[in-house]
């Protein structure tokens, strides 16, 4: 059964007083992953815009124990965490590490991959803001092809957005789900169901960036709805070998209503010097992709 | 338990395994990869209740024992060369944690070329990073001085490497004298964080911190970025006196005694020091030996610990001899040794007190050093007359073309 928006539990574990750019998914999606974690989380984070978030010393606004760790490091300090806590026989908390895309996607894909080899009993987000944003919008190789950057400025990327939930995938995690800050009941309810699985657990978690995608501050949770209802995120989970389809995600697959992708990329000025071939190679992709899902959910 | 036959990395397996370290994680490379691959066949087959994270690389191996140690786990791991190289990031950040982690070093040069062979540039090249420096002569004091290192750096918050040569010792069988699990457990507690984790008063460590002090919710002023290091530099600069009152403490205990920061061979009436660190100081021991045979007054001053520096110790030992052979196995190219370096500053302000200093390189990549080698490096700082003659480059003891 989903969760309701009235059954969500009450008690916060953000404060006010976050350091986050304005219209920032990431807090949004972040204080709904905490209502299902609890407070006997301990989180590890690189150097991102989490750490932001998270605060300047000696106050923070976050409820939960974290560990700040440097940027290629967050699997293995998570890694360190586990072992740590299990030696001292404190076995009752959740371990999340939390790095973004360049965090993930790049640096991080060592130690992260490894950890995921040893069946490390945690769970890992990468947040996706599609860039390197906590340093002023640089590619990273979670960046989509098409969008200009700060250091593809004058020519758009050229090479589309690494497949990287398929390199989880093949790493066989315990759970496996992709989520977006603008659905927080769909969000709230993967992170319960992968708190309550042992092993490793990796959660692809997509969130806007006015600031890098270039859309107004208002339009946060608009533009993470649009990229799920246009495909370029698909909603879905993977446990015990079964794919399911979830949320917006699987009410598109049964009205066949998908939206077309330049409905999204109108919206942000990172896809302003897109060409129509660019846009319609991109249509193309996401079509294959999307129905590679429906066969795979069976629908 | 008594003697028993080992090499260097069977030693500092034990030494962990007496320390009853609750974390290892380790990757394999030479010289040190027996030191994991026996401490693996303790935690297997029961005789040590560890958690052992086989990591897929030295970067996330410190990564590991980083965050179990925050957790309040007594952390262990090893490495050497390329391996310490990769894990540089890692080892300030340990630095600046402030987690007591203890990390045998099996010496080893650094590529390019590759060689897998002994010298000292991989730890000496991480001097910087906040980390104490142990060096060992030989198998018993790698023992020890995992032990004495765990007891120091717990008490100051600060990691200890107990650097070893690689070969020379990691893999050569000597007498070690070990001691009894309860005289360990008696010298040596568990781990007591200085922090307990708590989900009702949780904390943000290592955030974002400012230039400037800020105020925290109670008010008062919190330090900056440069407030916390100085706290760390203040701590090492303290930890000569703690290290000087463990040792002692642990002489009591176990018969050897790590007061002196200083190994000391026949330097009462020596006209010429031998200044080095590690086993070279058993091979200087022994030139010492033939050239008094040859009416030559030799000593050896070796150096266990390189940080904190022994600087009053260092000033003491060698002001009053007239000539001293800096002999070491690493070098900050475009200079000389570091260790040259920092024993001539040591003797810096002591008003002409110092006495003429040859610096030698020798042993790089595993090159075999022979007393007959440092015979060659005393007859040679002999012959300089005086401070104005003594040679601007270090001098290469190689036989090389």
């Amino acid at each position: 059964m989903a969760t309701a928006l009235l059954d969500l539990p009450e008690k916060e574990y953000i404060l006010p007083g976050t350091r986050t750019c304005a219209g920032c998914g990431l807090p949004i999606a972040y204080r709904h992953m905490l209502k299902a974690l609890g407070p006997k989380t301990i989180v590890t984070l690189p150097a991102c815009c989490l750490t932001i978030l998270h605060g300047m010393y000696p106050k923070t606004p976050v409820l939960v124990n974290a560990v700040n760790n440097v940027f290629g490091g967050t699997a293995a300090s998570a890694s360190g965490l586990v072992a740590g806590l299990k030696a001292l026989g404190k076995d009752d908390y959740t371990v999340l590490a939390m790095a973004g895309d360049g965090g993930t996607f790049d640096m991080g894909i060592q130690a992260l991959s490894g950890a995921a080899e040893r069946q490390t009993n945690f769970i890992y987000v990468c947040y996706d803001n599609e860039a390197y944003m906590n340093t002023g919008v640089q590619r990273s190789s979670a960046t989509p092809a098409g969008a200009i950057t700060t250091t593809t400025p004058v020519h758009p990327k050229e090479q589309p957005k690494k497949d990287f939930i398929q390199i989880m995938e093949a790493h066989h995690p315990a759970y496996l789900a992709t989520t977006c800050s603008s659905y927080p009941l769909d969000l709230y309810d993967k992170f319960s169901k992968a708190r309550g699985i042992s092993g490793t657990r990796f959660i692809h978690l997509a969130i806007p960036c006015p600031a890098g995608w270039g859309y107004p501050t208002k339009d946060t949770v608009k533009i993470g709805r649009l990229a799920v209802e246009t495909g370029v995120v698909v909603l879905y989970e993977l446990e015990n070998g079964v794919f399911r389809l979830t949320g917006k995600s699987l009410n598109l697959a049964k009205t066949r209503r998908k939206r077309p992708v330049e409905d999204y990329l109108k919206t942000q000025a990172r896809f302003r010097k897109m060409t129509p071939e660019q846009i319609e190679a991109y249509q193309k992709a996401i079509d294959e992709r999307w129905e590679g899902f429906l066969n795979r959910a069976g629908l | 338990m008594g003697a028993k036959i080992l090499t260097g990395n069977q030693t500092a397996a034990l030494a962990a395994k007496l320390c009853r370290v609750q974390v290892i994680a380790a990757y394999p490379i030479t010289p040190q990869s027996k030191i994991p691959e026996v401490l693996s066949e303790y935690v297997e087959s029961g005789e040590l209740h560890a958690e052992f994270v086989r990591v897929e690389s030295e970067h996330s191996a410190m990564g590991v024992c980083i965050s179990a140690s925050l957790v309040g786990a007594r952390a262990f791991t090893a490495t050497a060369a390329n391996g310490l190289a990769y894990m540089h990031e890692q080892l300030h950040w340990a630095a600046g944690a402030r987690v007591p982690i203890v990390m045998p070093v099996t010496n080893r040069g650094l590529g390019a070329p590759w060689t897998i062979l002994n010298d000292m540039q991989d730890s000496i090249a991480q001097r910087d990073t906040g980390w104490m420096q142990f060096y060992c002569l030989n198998n018993q004091e790698i023992l020890d001085q995992v032990i004495l290192g765990y007891k120091v750096a717990e008490r100051l918050l600060v990691p200890v490497m107990v650097c070893f040569d690689g070969f020379r010792l990691s893999h050569t069988m000597m007498p070690v004298d070990v001691p009894d699990q309860e005289a360990v457990d008696e010298y040596l507690p568990p781990f007591r964080p200085a922090y307990e984790l708590d989900p009702e008063r949780p904390v943000n460590i290592n955030p974002v911190v400012m230039t400037d002090p800020i105020p925290g919710v109670d008010g008062r002023l919190w330090p900056g970025y440069m407030g916390i290091r100085r706290r760390l530099q203040e701590t090492l600069e303290s930890a000569l006196d703690v290290i000087a009152e463990e040792g002692r403490t642990f002489g009591a205990r176990f018969g050897r005694s790590y007061e002196d920061p200083l190994y000391r061979y026949r330097t009462e009436d020596a006209e010429i020091l031998f200044v080095t660190m590690g086993s070279l100081g058993s091979e200087a021991s022994e030139a010492c030996d033939l050239l008094r045979e040859q009416g030559v007054r030799a000593g050896v001053v070796g150096l266990r610990l390189f940080r904190p520096f022994p600087v009053k110790a260092v000033a003491e030992a060698l002001s009053r001899v007239p000539r001293m052979a800096v002999v070491e196995k690493a070098i900050s190219y475009g200079l000389e040794g570091a260790l040259a370096t920092e024993v001539k500053a040591a003797l810096y302000g002591l008003n002409g007190a110092r006495p003429i200093a040859v610096n030698f390189i020798v042993g790089l990549g595993g090159k075999d050093v022979k007393p007959v080698d440092l015979c060659e490096a005393a007859r040679r700082t002999l012959s300089v007359e005086s401070h104005g003659n003594a040679p601007l480059h270090p001098v290469w003891l190689s036989n090389e073309i």
